[in-house]
């Protein structure tokens, strides 16, 4: 049933969008939309309908309308009488013509990234109601159980339906501050799919491609173009064309300079370089274009000798002034050292101390500049200090390394 | 759907007495608003609050609020809103809101 899974994939959140609208509930659409996709295991076995879209919307409407006259036999509750009158009038008599699905994706995924929702929550409805990723797949995404995944979702809709968060795209003055939480989700998602942590490369891997995917619907989907939209999809076309390059044959992370710029994904890189120009014209110029900027620099850097540190420095000085942030600080001064040299950064990382103590990459960072200063013996001190500091296998292989590196000179 | 609105702020701004412009702000909210808004008032500093308990069957009085906490509640607003969205842009045109904080909690609503 190859074509029932691609069909799954590019539909699930499209219908499920839908049926929440017309249903006014998560769980009931979800559900439904589930026992129509079962239906279709074996009603297409045969044949596939003309449009598997409209199919799987009418036939999970009908099994949604099943449900609720199911429980409203049981229960006699009032308020699922009146839906179940509401959904005979309304919604019944369109059904059989049903050829077009209204698309309000849109809605859902403000829904969904609802500032009043925590953010775990926010990642987890997303993956599971826009992509339809399990609840399964998540939990194996994110490394974390399934019942925490499973709560997560339950305490998010429950929280939807009691404290009757609407199923609406903002109104327009609010569209800034609520698109900045979706972008925030979107990120979040592939970055957790583009970490160097354990666990499985094709489920990280499935992260990454589900949220240039969303990006990629956001675009299409909202009234005017965001520039910092367009910057947010470029910086993840950008880091995603390196997949290939930054990991060895087992497992080992390779730095940006001794990546095999051959294997870069070009054609990601020219669409994402492109998004970058017409951001920084579109403008307002915020973190995201900034950010997308800085890798686009290193994108067309053919050989790592060529890289352009001095605008990269520029641009990290730029988004200090944007974010005040002591992270950011830091890419700052690890970008100077390459355009002034590690004595020019030194003191600018040695200022981050009280921020930055507990954190293993300003350790890394301290050492690198320390090796590159000939104090082989202090930097030793400080690679063991930040291998101290990490759990990520990945990473603490990469810090042995350059350990060992340091004694054979 | 009803929704409380309670108002908390750090009570020393009001040691002195409340500021007349604020109230006037306060006056606003209330016209503006006038028909989402189902009850509501200020309340009396924490140091005039009294707290009661029944354990085991006995009746425990001591003064106050327990915690210390930088925000007190200082009011409280019940409000008819269509959803929360509308709860939250009513919760952030309350005065409060700028130097405190709302929270907004619907009304919970006990099977017919």
């Amino acid at each position: 049933m190859r074509e029932l899974e691609d069909v799954f994939r590019k539909e699930w959140g499209r219908i499920l969008s839908a049926l929440i609208s017309a249903l006014g509930d998560f769980d009931v659409a979800e559900e439904a939309l589930q026992e129509a996709f079962s239906s279709a295991v074996v009603d297409w076995a045969q044949e596939t309908p003309r449009n598997p879209r409209a199919w799987l919307y009418t036939t999970a409407k009908h099994k949604a309308i099943d449900t609720i006259r199911r429980r409203a036999n049981f229960a006699h509750k009032q308020s699922e009488l009146m839906l179940r009158e509401e959904l005979r009038t309304n919604f019944a008599p369109a059904m059989e013509e049903d050829s077009t699905v209204p698309d309000e994706r849109l809605r859902l995924i403000f829904t969904c990234c609802h500032p009043a929702l925590p953010a775990e929550a926010q990642v987890a409805l997303t993956l599971r109601t826009l992509c339809g990723l399990t609840t399964e797949e998540i939990a194996h995404a994110f490394l974390l159980p399934a019942p925490t995944i499973a709560q997560r979702l339950v305490r998010a809709k429950n929280k939807i339906r009691k404290a009757a968060i609407p199923y609406r795209v903002p109104s327009a003055p609010d569209v800034p501050e609520r698109l900045s939480v979706v972008m925030a989700v979107v990120y979040l998602v592939f970055n957790e799919g583009y970490a160097a942590a354990q666990g499985d490369a094709l489920v990280r891997q499935e992260l990454c491609t589900e949220a240039i995917r969303l990006t990629r619907l956001l675009r299409n989907l909202l009234p005017q173009p965001e520039a910092e939209l367009d910057a947010l999809l470029a910086l993840m076309l950008l880091h995603d064309s390196r997949r290939r390059a930054r990991v060895g044959p087992t497992g080992e992370l390779i730095l940006l300079a001794d990546q095999d710029r051959t294997c870069w994904n070009h054609a990601q890189i020219d669409e994402g370089c492109a998004l970058v120009h017409s951001a920084f014209q579109a403008g307002p110029i915020g973190p995201y274009a900034i950010e997308a900027a800085i890798a686009a620099l290193h994108s067309r850097a053919a050989r790592a000798e060529e890289t352009d540190w001095k605008q990269i420095c520029a641009l990290y000085g730029r988004l200090f002034g944007l974010h005040e942030s002591p992270v950011v600080a830091l890419n700052y001064a690890v970008a100077k050292s390459m355009a002034e040299g590690p004595e020019a950064a030194l003191p600018l990382v040695e200022a981050l101390k009280s921020s930055l103590e507990d954190y293993y990459l300003w350790h890394a960072t301290r050492a690198d500049l320390l090796r590159r200063l000939g104090r082989n013996a202090e930097a030793a001190v400080t690679y063991q200090r930040a291998l101290d500091l990490t759990q990520n296998e990945v990473e603490r292989r990469f810090l042995t390394r350059r350990l060992a590196a340091l004694s054979d000179n | 759907m009803q929704y409380l609105l309670l108002i908390y702020e750090n009570e020393k701004r009001f040691a002195a007495g409340y500021n007349p412009e604020e109230m006037k702000e306060y006056m606003a909210f209330g016209q503006t608003y006038g028909k989402a808004i189902k009850g509501g008032n200020a309340l009396q500093a924490t140091t005039t609050a009294t707290t009661v308990r029944v354990r085991d069957g006995k009746r425990l009085t001591t003064d106050g609020p327990f915690a210390e906490t930088k925000e007190q509640l200082g009011g409280f607003y019940l409000v008819e809103a269509n959803n929360l969205d509308d709860a939250i842009e009513m919760a952030g045109k309350i005065p409060g809101a700028r130097f405190g904080s709302v929270e907004v909690r619907p009304i919970e609503t006990f099977g017919a």
